[in-house]
């Protein structure tokens, strides 16, 4: 039989709270994480998009002075959620060479390279700190959390765009059904809140543009919604083969029973239209569950708020799931924390386990006129799920083409 | 001006501090670097790139391998001046 793999712990730094457990109280009483930016570089270079979603934590009350130091912002994130993961599943004891960490991030350490450039030009190469390139490279994080939890089981880092924190999950299933590992430390992050990839996305037209009214900005499925919000933080999840969760007595939040990644080919950013690559994401994540796509009851949608992004993901869901689509309760909780890139899929996949576990699915907000184009069941404020056994998914889509999507089963002990 | 073996001792002290967290009274003349006070070559770069802003000195990178303790440094430093 194959073993079944569920969520022990759970971490998260957000827009919305600086822990999991904040995070999800502020998601379900409906705030925004969305703020003015308030750094001099706003108007030092006339940014077009003058706010996002600022991670609420302050690293550096968090962490200590050496780590703060050495760890790009992304990575700092990255140790907070994870340690938090950490600890909530009770700090597992697990055989080094048998724990692993799968984690993601979108950009890497943009902060770090580019002060870096920056102390090059106006200082010269030997200004330029020793630490900079591990501290930039997209594993830094991923490796920062093996460090940090003796993970001897391999350290890996899936780079998708917006789908990579859900590719990291998705990517654990496989390690811990291998027999190999018991555990795996899942999740991703990002902190790109910095003026060149602001200015690169307003550049693409992908960011909405409500400077006036940031907190309304982030509108899933709205017909006024003009784009993305971009969002930082990080999100971790303690995954573990339930052998070993029960052997050593864990609490469970959910069974993790499907993911799987599949890629258009189509444009580099603008999704497939006719949805089939994400159609089939969902499909074969559904397959692995063993689950027919009437036993989904809720989904947690990777919703962006663009005008394009969130008509296409409209039509995958309509393929797989024709008029049962009708009957899911669907959060777009972007519409809370803005869009954390690299570390969307991490918390969202939080808030899954989590509605799944407090059958109650998180509010969606800003929704003031719903698009007739996209007819979804959209949650608007906490909506209790089912009594039962109970399967929910969460998607993400990355500039790319990445598809992924993850699959989660309530507990039944 | 230039500052006196103590100060320099005191300055330099300081960024260890900052850099890598360990007390500053730790950090006296007779302390190897690496072998007493655990600094790899990473950190050691950094103190050797923060004492030149500090000092106002150059130390050149091939000197760097022959500064085994902190009274090297504090020496190379103090003569630089």
């Amino acid at each position: 039989m194959t073993q079944k793999i569920v969520v022990t712990g759970v971490g998260a730094t957000t827009p919305l709270g600086g822990d999991a457990r904040s995070t999800w109280k502020a998601l379900l009483a409906g705030e925004s994480g969305i703020s003015t930016i308030n750094e001099e570089w706003v108007t030092k270079y006339e940014l077009p998009v003058t706010f996002a979603g600022q991670a609420k934590v302050n690293a550096a009350e968090v962490l200590t002075p050496q780590e703060i130091k050495r760890l790009d912002p992304s990575s700092q994130f990255a140790l907070i959620a994870a340690r938090e993961a950490w600890a909530d599943a009770g700090s597992p004891d697990v055989v080094p060479e048998r724990l692993a960490v799968e984690y993601a991030t979108g950009i890497g350490g943009v902060w770090t390279l580019l002060d870096a450039y920056d102390a090059l030009k106006e200082k010269g190469p030997r200004r330029v700190l020793p630490m900079t390139i591990p501290m930039l490279m997209p594993n830094g994080p991923a490796a920062a959390i093996g460090m940090d939890i003796a993970a001897r089981g391999g350290v890996r880092t899936a780079v998708s765009a917006c789908a990579s924190s859900t590719e990291a999950v998705a990517n654990a299933i496989a390690r811990l059904r291998s027999g190999e590992i018991d555990v795996v430390v899942a999740g991703g992050c990002e902190a790109g809140i910095h003026p060149l990839p602001l200015a690169a996305f307003a550049a693409m037209h992908a960011l909405s543009k409500r400077n006036d009214d940031p907190a309304k900005a982030s509108r899933p499925y709205d017909v006024n919604r003009d784009g993305f919000v971009m969002g930082e933080g990080a999100g971790a999840l303690v995954l573990e083969t339930e052998e070993h969760a029960k052997k050593r007595g864990a609490k469970i939040y959910a069974e993790l029973v499907g993911g799987s990644v599949t890629s258009d080919a189509h444009h580099i950013t603008a999704p497939d239209p006719e949805g089939t690559g994400a159609a089939r994401a969902v499909t074969a994540a559904l397959k692995q569950a063993n689950a027919k796509p009437e036993d989904v009851v809720h989904i947690n949608a990777h919703a962006t708020s663009t005008p394009v992004g969130d008509i296409a993901e409209y039509t995958a869901l309509l393929r797989v799931f024709g008029d049962h689509l009708s009957n899911i309760a669907v959060s777009a909780t972007k519409s809370s924390t803005g869009h954390l890139l690299g570390g969307a899929g991490a918390i969202e996949a939080i808030f899954t386990v989590l509605a799944l576990h407090e059958r109650t699915a998180p509010p969606t907000i800003n929704l003031e006129n719903q698009d007739p184009a996209i007819p979804l069941d959209v949650v608007t404020s906490p909506r209790a799920l089912p009594d039962g056994p109970i399967l929910a998914i969460s998607t993400s889509f990355g500039f790319g083409g990445h598809n992924a999507v993850i699959a989660f089963r309530s507990y039944q002990g | 001006m230039a500052l006196s073996q103590s100060e320099v001792l005191a300055g330099l002290a300081e960024i260890v501090n900052d850099e890598t967290g360990i007390a500053a009274d730790a950090v006296q003349l007779d302390k190897s670097f690496t072998d007493d006070l655990d600094i790899d070559s990473i950190s050691m770069m950094t103190i050797v790139v923060n004492a030149e802003d500090k000092f106002g000195v150059k130390i050149p990178d091939e000197e760097v391998k022959n500064l085994v303790t902190v009274g090297d440094a504090v020496n190379f430093i103090t003569n630089a001046q």
